[in-house]
């Protein structure tokens, strides 16, 4: 059904809506379809991946010592 | 004094509840720290003060202490919103940008940074660590750079989101996904800026 196909910018611009699963049942399968033929969404779908675990892994940044000492002398003086 | 039925004053429950309020927040420091950092440029300390303030008033009212992790934290996003509020100097940008359909993906396939790669992403996502990731993420509008920090860095789900930050649901799905492509686009001309990608392509 040609009603089915969309093109690129409309896949893309959904895909990360799709990898939460936060898309309708019918644009889930939309981008499916789209997926199927278009080599490049898929490359984009697996970067939209990598980005997403990246994100999540990010190294959360450390603490100063000093900056540390002070909040816990702060949090003694309450 | 007044007496407690159990045997213990008022001054003795005060006394027990303040040491388990600073034990609890001893221990959520770094997390906190580490929050505050990634949503505001300055005052990342102020903010995690305030936070200890607020939350130490309102310690009886936490429930489950093996919460008072996310608690704290969403203390210091409702802060950080009503800072936002009053300074009102991040507004929402309305219609269709042309960030909103740029894609990193596509640029990386296109300008080839590292000719030689067989891994593409992997490399120039590499070239990025803590301080880097900050630095783009301080780029985006505050509007922008809370959801993205809160959902894809915290974990939260969208719909907490939207209650920390008193918006609809709606607003958080739709800034999110300028935030994300946002973010694309300042990670490209970021790694431009900073010479990343020359470095990227010299290991």
């Amino acid at each position: 059904m040609t009603g089915n196909i969309i093109p690129c910018f409309e896949a893309v611009r959904q895909l990360w809506e799709y990898l939460d699963n936060a898309i309708s049942p019918e644009d889930q399968q939309k981008v499916e379809k789209h997926l199927a033929f278009c080599r490049t969404c898929c490359g984009e779908l697996e970067f939209a991946k990598e980005l997403r675990s990246f994100l999540a892994s990010g190294s959360a940044e450390e603490i100063p010592a000093h900056v540390k000492d002070r909040l816990e002398r702060f949090v003694e003086g309450l | 004094m007044e007496v407690r039925p159990g045997g213990m004053s008022e001054h003795a429950l005060q006394d027990r509840t303040k040491e388990a309020f600073q034990q609890l927040a001893v221990a959520e420091l770094p997390a906190l720290y580490s929050l505050a950092r990634r949503l505001v440029r300055d005052g990342a300390e102020d903010l995690v003060q305030e936070t200890l303030l607020r939350g130490y008033r309102s310690f009886t009212t936490l429930k489950d202490q093996d919460a008072a992790g996310p608690w704290l934290k969403s203390i210091l996003v409702n802060l950080f919103r009503d800072d936002l509020r009053k300074r009102a100097r991040s507004v929402e940008e309305f219609g269709v940008d042309k960030v909103d359909d740029f894609s990193l993906y596509r640029t990386l396939i296109t300008e080839d940074p590292f000719p030689y790669s067989d891994t593409l992403h992997d490399d120039f996502l590499g070239t990025f660590g803590t301080h880097e990731v900050r630095e783009v993420l301080l780029r985006l509008p505050e509007i922008y750079r809370a959801p993205l920090v809160l959902h894809y860095m915290e974990g939260w789900a969208t719909k907490e989101i939207a209650r920390m930050l008193d918006v609809p649901l709606g607003t958080v799905l739709a800034r999110l996904h300028r935030a994300r492509k946002r973010f694309e686009s300042e990670m490209w001309a970021y790694a431009n800026d900073a010479g990343l990608l020359a470095k990227g392509a010299a290991r």
